[in-house]
């Protein structure tokens, strides 16, 4: 691949830099206190809250740079922010 | 080849520089001009607001923003979607417009700009130097000094013969002395409509924003690419210096008038002492010349046309056999006390066979007249340094020790 002039790209190319390996600490929910209210969802800045069939959501690690905003916003504390260690 | 004015006087006016230049935008088409007036640029872009109350540009906006950061961010937006773009500033405005410089030629958005050149505050002055533009030397704008206002005029449709060729794609500076050029007036052809619109063709950009078909401009390089970045500007701008001469000589073919491309020089051919200069001090030093060399002194002068790319080739080849090279600045790189002609000469000519004294004299800066007397001192101290070698390196040639 050569760079085109000025830097021009096909929209979306951003999805091939997985911006997840910036992370310092992980979210991870914990299921049993989740009401299902959906704010991580909306308030994720990065698209990294993805619904699931059965209301419940997950974390798309591949982007998720670990800002923390969902554990903040969280009514029922149902998010633990966890340091990622190798 | 030297100055060539093949000029028929039925086709000239007596014009402001401003209008002359508003006027040589104009017949170069735009599809977007954007702009905030400063003195002494205003002339320019009221001239051109008129022109589109007027309904004499057609396909054209003329977008009103509140400062120059928005005027020039204006025109990412509109040459990213394929518009040929115009703006105009100086001074505090082209400071102002800093960091947007380098989004413009990072894109490779090929806007031309004319700068009225002035001096930065503080403290504040309206009146001429080249601080403001030299200053912005390094963001990746082609930078282009004209001598008069018939050069002025005809370097805004050569800008964008070299901003938009394919090779290059590099934003382009077309500067002009603040009030010593744009409030004059002079004898000027008026860039004719026909032979323009035979010189310059539409823009036709390679990629351009559109809805139906998107794409993503100006993104993200991480270490892995920038160098590579930077590396193709500076090849974009290596290309610069033959279209430059080649913008030169076919504007010549079709208008009749030439200027020298990358530089121009004048009596240079067996002279001892070359001073070299740009912008409209290139007159003064012009007559200078003319009345030492009827004293029989043999001095020449070396037009410095194009600063950005930086002709070092073509200064070499004219000063290689001098005896002495004085260049003068109307500016300075505080800290080092030296203007830019200056130490870009001195640098280029390092690890070269060439061995030429050349020392630098700064000069009129904040509007400080330069009469003819200034220069003949300082051509006679350049006699001086054949017989004595460099006393002085570099210093201001004008300043006044009384008020020290």
């Amino acid at each position: 691949m050569s760079i085109q002039l000025g830097g021009v790209c096909q929209p979306g190319t951003t999805r091939a830099n997985k911006t997840g390996g910036w992370r310092t600490f992980r979210p991870v929910y914990d299921y049993d206190k989740c009401i299902k209210c959906k704010l991580c969802e909306l308030l994720c800045p990065d698209m990294a809250v993805l619904p699931r069939d059965d209301g419940f959501f997950e974390f798309d690690y591949d982007y998720c740079k670990g800002c923390g905003i969902c554990a903040n916003e969280c009514p029922k504390e149902a998010i633990d922010m966890v340091l990622e260690e190798k | 080849m030297t100055v060539i004015r093949t000029l028929d006087k039925d086709k000239m006016d007596v014009a402001e520089g401003s209008y002359a230049v508003a006027h040589a935008v104009k017949v170069c088409r735009p599809n977007v001009i954007s702009a905030y007036p400063i003195t002494p640029q205003t002339h320019i872009v009221e001239d051109l607001s008129q022109f589109m109350a007027d309904g004499e540009i057609s396909n054209c906006e003329y977008i009103n923003v509140e400062s120059e950061f928005s005027a020039l961010s204006a025109l990412v937006g509109s040459a990213a979607a394929g518009a040929r773009c115009y703006s105009a500033t100086t001074s505090q405005g082209l400071e102002l417009m800093h960091e947007v410089l380098f989004n413009v030629s990072g894109m490779r958005l090929p806007v031309v700009m004319t700068i009225a050149n002035r001096a930065v505050s503080a403290p504040i002055n309206i009146w001429n130097d080249h601080q403001d533009s030299i200053s912005q030397r390094d963001t990746g704008w082609i930078q282009m000094y004209a001598e008069d206002l018939q050069e002025i005029s005809d370097m805004t449709a050569q800008a964008y013969k070299v901003a938009e060729d394919k090779d290059v794609m590099m934003p382009a500076m077309t500067c002009m002395d603040g009030f010593i050029l744009s409030h004059v007036y002079e004898p000027v052809v008026l860039l004719e409509q026909d032979l323009v619109d035979e010189y310059l063709p539409a823009y036709e950009p390679e990629y351009s924003l559109d809805p139906k078909n998107p794409l993503t401009f100006g993104a993200f390089a991480d270490p892995t690419a920038y160098t590579e970045f930077r590396y193709l500007q500076q090849k974009a701008m290596d290309n610069a210096l033959p279209k430059i001469e080649e913008a030169a000589n076919e504007f010549y073919e079709i208008f009749g008038r030439y200027y020298g491309g990358l530089i121009d020089e004048y009596e240079t051919d067996d002279a001892d002492i070359i001073l070299m200069a740009m912008g409209s001090l290139v007159g003064t030093i012009r007559d200078v010349v003319d009345k030492l060399r009827a004293k029989g002194v043999k001095v020449g002068l070396l037009k410095v046309r194009t600063f950005r790319p930086f002709p070092a080739e073509a200064i070499k080849n004219v000063i290689k056999d001098a005896k002495v090279v004085v260049a003068l600045d109307k500016n300075i790189s505080l800290g080092l006390n030296e203007g830019s002609l200056f130490t870009e000469t001195k640098a280029s000519l390092y690890n070269t066979k060439v061995d030429v004294p050349i020392v630098g004299r700064m000069i009129g800066h904040g509007g400080r007249d330069i009469p003819v007397k200034t220069i003949e001192d300082i051509v006679e101290e350049a006699k001086g340094i054949i017989s004595s070698g460099i006393n002085t390196e570099s210093k201001y040639a004008d300043l006044k020790e009384e008020l020290l």
